[in-house]
């Protein structure tokens, strides 16, 4: 392939004068990237850690360990436990149909999975709302069979769901189609059933591309703020995540409790971008084997 | 009839994208349906009235003018950023590669109030604007802050596959037939980028406009000054107007609609030209 170019080969080739430009301009254009990203993405970063400390390692700790912040954490963590499993169910076998059989719409349906991406987070929740909320379609039955979903968790996971619906199967799609099918065909002519097909041969080649589109599903998962936030109600210690619980800490001017929170899920973004580095570069080093092979 | 599918010893065909549609159904398409339905409650004078209200107008002017701009300035830099990750060699370059994605990974209420820190008049960047009389929180220039944050990575990511993909060759045929190293920039490079450009153009500008976590801490929420569109229909609701709030939200989906589709064509046209 002709995009396959070796990172290694080019790091020790000389520099080409002709395709290559002035040394005062090469350092121009690093210095304005570095700049541009220093002023929106590691002064922004540094700024939660350090307004997180600002008051002393005591009242971080304080906020990050009292019941209300506790719960937040508790909830969060439960809203990503379900959607992101819900998500991977759906991812699989969405790239499963489209990636091993020749149908047509398929191209329509790989536009509509990533709808919801352009769907604004406040509409996302909105229309969880219109359909359960109290004077929703639904909104009666559900009130008259005592089930409550909006301002409540069920309402929060599937705000949550939503949002992180693409995540998923946009990863495995493109993968699975460059992987093929015929694997999978040897294996079941060779006498595996389908399942054991899936377990066995599709699941330990695409374990990477999945394990990528988990992290990208979790942190948003965790970070979701617009949609959770119209289903949510804002009901203190019941159905606040950990987004949430920081706009109310702010709002009540609680700045150095409010970052304290804030720099937990900053510390999460961290972890995910660490881990997706550390995919990506392991899939490099995979493809580049492959190709050596 | 045409035949649909072709045989496959591969099983799971029906379990496979029945399940996958009914899922999908019953998250994302049944509650879409259920938006228009709400929305077309409102008789057709009500919607058009709701949706043509100057507060409505001035939300979308800002929400889309924000956007814009913000799109704008993550074309220019952030095809900089680009080009020096894939052409230069330079210390730290894979942390900055990695940090690039910060903004897809940083929940939106953290960067919000971040940013709403730092370009506070007292904050660590407001300090140094305030004397030159320029005011960016709590000001229609904070949402472009804010929305300029949201975008950072589209361009960048869109960007950078391609630029890796581009053959030296044509540069070294250009120099080698006399080319200045601008004019192959201009005359060949650009071109070939112009697309993948377009397209994280439109993705950025695509996300901005229905953002709502990041901007809401740092615009100040004033109606027709600094009031976004998201943040309009949450306001409706919150005064229990679900039509009204279901008619912006039509607004808001069907513009995000033509710019899913702008954008499909932008990469038909862009996979187009790299095959060409």
């Amino acid at each position: 392939m002709a995009g396959n170019v070796s990172s290694l080969s080019r790091r020790g080739a000389p520099v080409n004068e002709a395709t290559t430009e002035p040394f005062w301009v090469r350092w121009t254009l690093i210095l304005v990237a570095l700049s541009f990203l220093s002023l929106f993405l590691v002064i922004p970063l540094i700024a939660v850690f350090k307004e997180a400390f600002s008051r002393g390692i005591d009242v971080y700790w304080a906020a990050i360990t009292e019941p209300e912040a506790w719960h937040a954490i508790k909830l969060t963590l439960l809203a990503a436990a379900i959607s992101v499993p819900l998500n991977v169910i759906f991812g699989v076998s969405a790239a499963w149909a489209i990636t091993k059989f020749q149908f047509r719409g398929k191209q329509a349906i790989i536009t509509l999975i990533d709808l919801p991406f352009a769907v604004s987070p406040v509409v996302a929740g909105l229309i969880y709302v219109l359909l359960f909320g109290a004077q929703g379609w639904l909104g009666p039955w559900l009130s008259d069979n005592n089930i409550k979903i909006i301002f409540a968790v069920p309402g929060i996971v599937l705000a949550t769901v939503f949002v992180t619906f693409p995540f998923v199967a946009r990863e495995l799609i493109p993968l699975m189609e460059e992987q093929g099918k015929t694997h999978e065909e040897a294996a079941l002519t060779l006498g595996a059933s389908g399942w054991q097909t899936f377990w066995r041969v599709t699941l330990p080649s695409i374990k990477w591309g999945l394990l990528y589109g988990i992290i990208l599903c979790n942190a948003r998962a965790m970070g979701e703020f617009g949609a959770v936030s119209v289903v949510s109600g804002h009901i203190r210690g019941q159905t606040n995540t950990l987004p949430l619980h920081i706009e109310i800490l702010y709002n009540e001017y609680q700045f150095a409790a409010a970052f304290a929170a804030a720099s937990l899920l900053a510390g999460l973004a961290l972890v995910t971008l660490l881990v997706k580095s550390l995919l990506e570069w392991q899939h490099t080093r995979d493809r580049e084997r492959a190709s050596a092979n | 009839m045409k035949k649909v599918r072709h045989a496959s010893v591969i099983p799971g065909f029906g379990l496979s994208l029945g399940y996958a549609s009914f899922y999908a159904s019953l998250i994302v398409f049944i509650p879409l349906a259920a938006l228009f339905a709400k929305a077309f409650t409102l008789s057709w004078s009500e919607f058009w009235s709701t949706v043509l209200d100057p507060q409505a107008l001035a939300s979308y002017r800002l929400s889309l003018g924000a956007a814009l701009i913000g799109a704008l300035i993550n074309m220019v830099f952030g095809f900089v950023v680009a080009w020096v990750l894939v052409r230069y060699q330079f210390f730290g370059k894979r942390v900055v590669d990695a940090l690039v994605d910060l903004p897809f990974a940083l929940p939106t209420a953290v960067a919000g109030i971040a940013l709403t820190t730092l370009y506070a008049p007292k904050g660590w960047i407001g300090e140094w604007l305030t004397p030159l009389g320029i005011k960016v929180a709590y000001a229609p220039l904070g949402v472009v802050v804010a929305l300029t944050f949201i975008g950072l990575p589209f361009v960048v990511r869109t960007l950078q596959p391609v630029l890796e993909e581009l053959e030296k060759e044509v540069e070294e045929a250009a120099a080698s037939l006399g080319a200045s190293r601008w004019n192959t920039f201009r005359r060949i490079l650009l071109p070939a980028l112009l697309p993948a450009l377009l397209t994280g153009f439109a993705l950025a500008f695509a996300r901005a406009v229905g953002e709502y976590g990041s901007v809401v801490f740092i615009s100040g929420n004033m109606p027709f000054r600094t009031e976004i569109t998201p943040l309009l229909i949450v306001t409706k609701l919150e005064q229990y107007n679900y039509a009204g709030a279901a008619a912006l939200a039509v607004v808001l989906l069907v513009f995000s609609f033509v710019l899913l589709l702008l954008i499909n064509l932008l990469q038909h046209w862009a996979s187009k030209r790299a095959g060409a």
